[in-house]
């Protein structure tokens, strides 16, 4: 499934991030690559952007962002 | 940077040389470089004791701490580098750290040494960092910082055998408790005097053999680091470095090509790559807890953004600051404006009347006085700012109001310039610098104008306090004149919505380059931190735009003054004689005269035609046009224009007096009506009547068209709001007597 449809506090693990561009570079770059162990923490008021938890430290994206992050549940 | 052509405001030194040659003085310098929120700032403090002077870089309008690094024996220099997260740099702020560690920026040589701070927290992500600095060749050391938070977590470092497989120091420390400085700036010593590090990240060879190629096609000319991101970033920075020193864009093409045959098609590939490094580096060093521990940071965080009681409770935070800055700046701008009065009265007294008199006392303590006004409102609010952000509130802030920026356009990180501009917009542009989207920063710095600065507060006060009825409502809850105040500020917030909307539909039109916040834990506001930051600002203000208000005065002064003819002196006396007029009278009847055949004056009546449909006279426009290049100049002017001298302030019992009693020339109706007073209200709070801000817009967007632009369009849409209002509310006027 896709990080941006995640059900909140599962334990889930990355197995891939799409496309290339600079915006995905940085999301590996903060972590968020084949392996890492990531867990949503909740959103926003409005529902975007999201919140996640991402090895040792909380991280808030888009939507549009954690659409490009596919996981699945451990 | 990695998609952006260069930043116009981060130009590195366009002779393409690096800067090793050692030219300012024998000290070492050390560049301080880490991941934001891993307690840098107080880092810096520990190791220079507070000691901050701000190195300005040409083209480079942030300010990057230097200080001496106390304790040593060999001079050090240490370097407050900006947060980064990696030196493929997608904003200008952590542009700079990528120029100057390669040595790219003019006017600094390339830092001898790097102290690498690392949040003991949060080590796999904080390596990243440190994989890329330890191929920049340069002797360095890492100061683990935070340990204690991270033992709170229950998560422990083993120091030492990180230590051995990275092959350089690791220092714990606690960069608030003093006894854990010493060994760190032992190590540092140590260093200075020493050997590149001799672990590198296991990159792909081949990528490795790649950048190696093409660092020596260059001979020398860009560090291996560099060409590593010529080759991994297209169209970035790098290759545009690269190709401008001579590189062929054809060796670019072939060396990526054989690259992706190699199956490394991108950064993706080096990303993964340094992770895996890392994972193999961490091995046994992190000890965690089985399950993660929850601290007081966490449980507070579920409160505070909490879906419905998160907005809430930032509401009430910005409610609360705007009103404690209204009630705390109000009694010590009060001060500073009779302390200022105080002088000018004093210097009247001791000074033969003339000219010179009228220089110091009007031009000289007039100007000096009426930008140190400002310095309450200012500071406080850049006080609360620090605060907020220190305690890691304000990232969630930013979080909470994304949603709503981006339907303009924007992202949460432009909350917080926008925010700082309701002090002073000089500081708050140079903030923008952390927005990594360059047509989102363009955009945020362009609007910034329209939030009500400090500066137009004066106005507000004098105008409200004399036209508007202190009625209250809702038994005494609702005040009709702060409800006018608010709606002043809320003006500037309402253009500035479909102006950013405008212009990021059109001109900016473009994908967003994505909104990644990094959530830190709270923590305590440091008190060091927080005056820091209240420090700049107010400094930055006193001097960027403080030097234009005071030429600004004295220019208005002299066209204010200026030309004092005889005939005029004598028409007003022959009046006198023919009228009766006691000396008191004359006196005023001169001054005014004076003024009226003055060449601000006769600016004046020259716009009367264009001012008439607001209801505005000569001596209003007199006012406007004095504070097109400083509106900070306005009730001075108006004190001046009214007869009354200078050294009034906008709480001046007897300024307010006289606007209300001002006439229309020629007739006895009043000049001030409330339509009047609100349509100069709307036009200060839409007007760009700041040369200062101009000026750094034109060095931060590279171009001179923006400034411009701003100003044009900014006085078009301050004058039609005001002869909209002016128009509405003589109409409504009408309606109800």
């Amino acid at each position: 499934m896709l990080l941006a449809s995640a059900p909140l506090s599962e334990m889930l693990r990355v197995t891939g991030v799409r496309a290339g561009g600079a915006i995905a570079c940085r999301l590996m770059e903060m972590g968020l690559i084949e392996g890492a162990l990531v867990q949503v923490v909740g959103r926003a008021p409005l529902g975007d952007p999201m919140r996640v938890r991402l090895g040792d430290y909380e991280l808030s994206l888009r939507n549009a962002e954690a659409g490009l992050v596919d996981v699945t549940a451990i | 940077m990695r998609s952006d052509p260069p930043g116009e405001s981060v130009r590195p030194d366009p002779t393409g040389k690096t800067h090793e040659a050692s030219g300012r003085g024998r000290a070492a310098i050390v560049a301080l470089i880490g991941n934001p929120n891993t307690g840098k700032t107080a880092l810096f403090n520990a190791l220079t004791g507070y000691r901050r002077h701000v190195a300005n870089y040409p083209g480079v309008t942030v300010d990057v701490g230097r200080g001496r690094v106390r304790g040593v024996r060999t001079p050090m220099e240490l370097l407050d580098l900006p947060g980064t997260y990696s030196l493929a740099a997608v904003s200008p702020d952590e542009m700079l750290v990528t120029n100057v560690t390669c040595g790219r920026v003019a006017g600094e040589r390339r830092p001898d040494c790097i102290l690498a701070i690392v949040d003991a927290s949060n080590l796999p992500r904080n390596l990243y960092l440190i994989s890329q600095l330890l191929e920049l060749g340069l002797p360095i050391v890492i100061a683990l910082n935070m340990v204690d938070i991270a033992r709170s977590r229950g998560i422990t470092v083993d120091c030492e055998r990180l230590s051995q497989r990275l092959g350089i120091t690791v220092i714990p420390v606690v960069a608030t408790r003093k006894k854990t400085i010493p060994p760190l700036v032992e190590a540092l010593e140590r260093a200075v005097a020493g050997t590149p590090p001799p672990v590198l990240p296991d990159l792909p060879p081949k990528l490795v053999e790649e950048s190696a190629a093409l660092h020596d096609a260059l001979e020398e000319g860009m560090q291996p680091a560099e060409t590593l991101r010529v080759l991994l970033d297209r169209d970035g920075y790098a290759e545009q470095q690269f190709l401008e020193r001579g590189g062929s864009p054809a060796r670019v093409a072939e060396a990526r090509g054989r690259l992706e045959q190699a199956g490394i098609d991108g950064p993706a590939a080096e990303v993964r790559a340094r992770y895996k490094w890392i994972n193999r580096i961490l091995e046994g060093i992190i000890s965690r807890p089985e399950t993660p521990v929850r601290t007081w940071s966490d449980r507070m965080d579920r409160i505070l953004t909490h879906k419905l009681g998160g907005a809430v409770l930032l509401l009430v935070v910005l409610y609360v600051v705007f009103e404690s800055i209204f009630r705390w700046a109000g009694p010590l701008m009060e001060t500073i404006d009779r302390a200022f009065a105080w002088l000018g009265a004093a210097a009247t007294t001791l000074l033969p009347e003339g000219v010179l008199q009228s220089l110091v006392v009007d031009g000289i303590i007039g100007g000096i006085g009426g930008i140190l006004v400002f310095l309450p409102q200012i500071v406080i609010l850049f006080a609360f700012i620090a605060v907020l952000e220190d305690c890691g509130y304000m990232a969630r802030a930013a979080y909470m109001v994304d949603r709503l920026m981006r339907s303009i356009g924007l992202s949460g990180r432009a909350f917080i310039p926008l925010l700082s501009s309701f002090a002073c917009t000089i500081p708050a542009i140079m903030g923008t610098r952390v927005i990594a989207d360059r047509r989102e920063r363009f955009v945020t710095i362009l609007i910034a104008p329209f939030m009500s600065c400090a500066a137009r507060l004066p106005v507000y006060v004098l105008l409200i306090s004399a036209f508007v009825p202190a009625s209250a409502y809702l038994g005494g809850w609702v005040e009709l004149q702060a409800l006018v105040m608010l709606a002043m500020y809320l003006v500037g917030v309402v253009v500035a919505v479909p102006a950013a909307w405008l212009l990021k539909s059109t001109v900016f039109a473009g994908p967003s380059s994505g909104f990644f916040l990094e959530l830190p834990s709270y923590k305590w506001p440091r008190l060091g931190a927080v005056w820091q930051r209240m420090y700049f600002g107010g400094r930055k203000f006193v001097i960027n735009a403080g030097t234009v208000i005071f030429a600004v005065n004295l220019v208005v002064w002299a066209l204010g003054y200026f030309p004092r003819s005889a005939a005029t002196r004598v028409a007003v006396q022959q009046q006198a004689q023919a009228l009766s007029w006691d000396e008191q009278r004359v006196e005023a009847e001169l001054a005014g005269a004076y003024l009226r055949d003055s060449f601000l004056g006769r600016m004046g009546r020259a716009i009367e035609p264009a001012i008439e449909p607001l209801g505005w006279d000569w001596r209003i426009g007199v006012g406007v046009i004095a504070s097109f290049p400083a509106r900070e100049v306005v009730v001075a002017t108006l004190g001046t224009i009214f007869n009354l001298g200078a050294e009034q302030g906008e709480g001046s019992v007897s300024l307010r007096t006289a606007l209300k009693q001002a006439k229309r020339p020629g007739t006895n109706q009043p000049l001030f009506t409330l339509p009047v007073a609100l349509s100069i209200m709307v036009f200060f709070a839409l007007c760009a009547q700041c040369s200062a801000t101009l000026v750094l817009i034109g060095k931060e967007t590279g171009s001179w068209l923006w400034p411009l632009a701003s100003f044009a369009s900014m006085t078009t849409i301050a004058y039609l709001a005001a002869l909209g209002v002016a128009t509405a509310a003589r109409a409504v006027g009408q309606w109800l007597w």
